[in-house]
């Protein structure tokens, strides 16, 4: 600030009147420039607060209008645009085969719940629920209606139908959930693998749909997995081959009056299962309860394919012979003694019939003679028998995708004596499943490679898996597996141009009490098709058959698996699109005797 | 001057609230509409999942096998058996080439492979 200047500056004052001027004139003029100056900084002053009130308003203001134009562009209609739409269904992926067809799909139903307390006239809505549900009793009903609960599931499944007339009540405490339920359309086709499936955890807008057994079970992670639900799962199994086995399986079996039958069709070299049939069978859509006493083996949803262990007879004796050939000990001519009955310490080791003195190794498996694989298996030895019965699969779980796999392990002998190492030999003393067997005959044909059995389509051809034997054993065993057919037991088997080999086996069933039943058996076959260059390992096992049209019951394998498998091989391979080797049939003069 | 700036941005301000206006109520409209689409595709959805499997339903091998027995002497179906693989030499000669014959195509079919027909 400056000092203050004087209004009546002395020293000018002296020299206006020195010059005869008025000095009152300088103070005017001084008091005028006070006055401006004053007046210049109140000015100034005023400005800059109307700036900052301006200022403030506008912030005011544009806090508003920000504000207004947020409330007005946020509609909360925009994140249910997103979530609505396409991805509400399927909870589950499809199941197909190996060529697309539906397997397993999901259906969208309706599920009935109520609300009693909702409830306008219980009494009618009772008696309405009665006439339409005739499982549902009106008395129950109304009583619950009636009672102090708020709310009541009443039905997981409601046909459109059901849900119609259950509208047509007009009763507003009779309410619908959306369910999603699993459908099997082929019905009983396939029923073991598939399972089934059923309600998990429920609530009124959805409920899942879980797996309770086969392929749902044990891949139900996959199945429900949110990032393949739009790819189905494809098995390897083959709908048309699937219901042409379970055909010719059935028939066979209700002629031969066997309890229960089970058949399997597996790729030779990539171990892919084209067809798995147990019968009696179930419809996955309605799956029955599990027995809760009895055998199980009685029980529809025992997969037999699988789950049925049983002493398997002499469709092991390849496997002896195998080792034999391929540790060097013998070749296919190799004469071994085969006088019946052989002692084996307190045992005695019996033949079907008296084949002579001495049998070559062929004709040990052609004529399936017991006591000729015995001694066989005794040259072998124990030790090595195990180990190379371990290394084709036959003394574990099966490793193929059905939840009931882990559970049906092999039964072995306690203690893998000589005996137990002679009675293994021709398919005694140790129980495995016909899927096992089907696994390890595949190795043994298709050039001595170990497959894993499979029932999902194999996208590429896997890699080779290790070698069980060699090429050349394997080639002499596919030799020693069509002589069978072209003179051995399983004569029956031949169809023309098509090469099939295999190994019969007829083995007596164990009484649960110990010892055998007499005339109750397993009769087995296992085979491969074409056998000069196997693609096809065939197993077909009937439970209990009995084979009347002759004179005598018979029970041999040769005479009821061996008929029902050539039956299924006419059938089935020419829908695998195998076409017969030099078939000399008549020779159709026109395209049209072709098209039938 | 001063005026006209300040009249041009009041029309401005008024050109822009009239813009964020409609763009507002075509946003609404848009997103009504892609939730309608969207519940439509549902519904659709489920109309094919219903569709797939009924016709995998009346595709079942055994529906099938009883249709073909009931309808066997109309069609005269029967399983494929190896019986019916042919060789290609057993197919009889082609008809000849319609255009060798010129484009009125009277010689077709000759007289012998009439049977062939339908």
């Amino acid at each position: 600030m400056s000092p203050r200047a004087p209004l009546r500056p002395l020293a000018r004052i002296l020299d206006a009147r020195a010059r005869g001027e008025n000095p009152d004139a300088i103070e005017a003029a001084n008091i005028r420039d006070r006055n401006a100056a004053m007046h210049d900084k109140s000015r100034a002053r005023a400005e800059s607060r109307l700036l900052l009130l301006v200022m403030a308003f506008c912030a005011a203001f544009l806090t508003i209008g920000i504000r207004m134009a947020a409330l007005a562009g946020a509609e909360p209609d925009e994140p249910r645009a997103i979530v609505s739409g396409s991805r509400i269904q399927a909870q589950r992926a499809d199941i197909v085969d190996r060529n697309g067809n539906v397997l397993a799909t999901n259906l969208v139903t309706h599920a009935l719940y109520s609300h009693p307390r909702d409830m306008v006239d219980p009494e009618r809505a009772a008696r309405e629920l009665a006439r339409i549900f005739p499982d549902m009793d009106e008395d129950r009903l109304l009583k619950q209606f009636t009672g102090k609960s708020a709310f009541l599931w009443l039905r997981r499944k409601l046909s459109p139908e059901q849900m119609q007339a259950v509208h047509d009540i007009g009763e507003p405490g009779l309410l619908f959930g959306p369910r999603e339920m699993r459908l099997y359309p082929n019905g009983k086709l396939a029923a073991h693998v598939l399972g089934g499936a059923s309600f998990g955890a429920e609530g009124v807008h959805s409920a899942e749909v879980i797996g309770v057994a086969g392929i749902e079970k044990a891949l139900d992670d996959r199945l429900r997995s949110p990032d393949q639900l739009d790819q189905p799962l494809r098995l390897s199994l083959d709908l048309s081959v699937q219901a042409a086995i379970a055909e010719v399986l059935h028939t066979g079996m209700k002629l031969l009056n066997a309890r229960g039958a089970a058949s399997i069709l597996m790729d030779a070299q990539t171990g892919e299962v084209l067809a798995m049939v147990s019968l009696p069978d179930f419809d996955p859509n309605d799956r029955p309860l599990p027995p809760t006493a009895g055998d199980p083996a009685d029980s529809p949803i025992f997969n037999r394919a699988l789950q049925g262990v049983y002493e398997l007879g002499s469709v092991m004796k390849i496997f002896p012979v195998a080792q034999a050939l391929e540790l060097g000990l013998m070749n296919p001519d190799t004469m071994v003694n085969s006088s019946s009955p052989m002692q084996l310490g307190r045992f005695r080791v019996r033949d079907y019939r008296n084949y002579g003195p001495q049998l070559s190794v062929t004709d040990v498996i052609v004529k399936s003679s017991n006591v000729g694989t015995a001694r066989v298996a005794a040259q072998v030895g124990p030790v090595r028998q195990q180990a190379f019965l371990k290394e084709l699969g036959l003394l574990d779980a099966s490793p193929v995708e059905l939840i009931e796999a882990a559970r049906a392990r092999p039964l072995l002998p306690r203690k893998w004596s000589d005996i137990a190492a002679a009675t293994i030999s021709y398919g005694h003393g140790m129980s495995t499943s016909p899927m096992q067997l089907a696994a390890a005959y595949a190795a043994m044909v298709n050039g001595g490679y170990k497959v894993t059995p499979t029932l999902i389509k194999r996208e590429a051809p896997p890699p080779r898996g290790a070698p069980v034997i060699s090429e050349r054993t394997s080639a002499q065993l596919r030799d020693m597996l069509r002589k069978v057919v072209e003179k051995g037991t399983a004569r029956m088997a031949e169809v023309p141009g098509y090469h099939i080999g295999g190994k019969t086996g007829t083995a007596d069933k164990q009484k649960p009490t110990g010892g055998y039943h007499k005339d109750k058996v397993m009769a087995n076959f296992a085979g491969a098709f074409p056998m000069n260059d196997p693609r096809y390992v065939i197993v077909v096992s009937l439970d209990e058959p009995v084979e009347t049209s002759g004179t005598e019951a018979r029970r041999t394998a040769g005479w009821t698996a061996v008929p029902v498998t050539a039956e299924i091989l006419r059938r089935v391979a020419p829908l695998l699109g195998l076409r017969p080797a030099e078939v000399e049939a008549h020779v159709p003069s026109k395209v049209t005797a072709v098209r039938n | 001057m001063r005026s006209a700036l300040v009249i041009l941005s009041f029309l401005a301000m008024l050109a822009s609230g009239f813009w964020a206006y409609r763009e507002n109520y075509a946003t609404k409209v848009a997103l009504r509409e892609a939730q309608r689409l969207g519940a439509d595709i549902g519904r659709l959805q489920e109309a094919i999942a219903v569709q797939r499997a009924e016709w995998a339903y009346l595709n079942r091998p055994d529906r099938l096998a009883e249709l073909a027995s009931a309808n066997f002497d109309r069609l005269g179906l029967l399983s494929m058996l190896p019986e019916q693989f042919a060789e290609t030499r057993q197919l009889p000669e082609p008809a000849a080439d319609p255009l060798a014959n010129g484009l009125d195509g009277v010689a077709i079919v000759s007289a012998e492979d009439e049977d062939l027909l339908p």
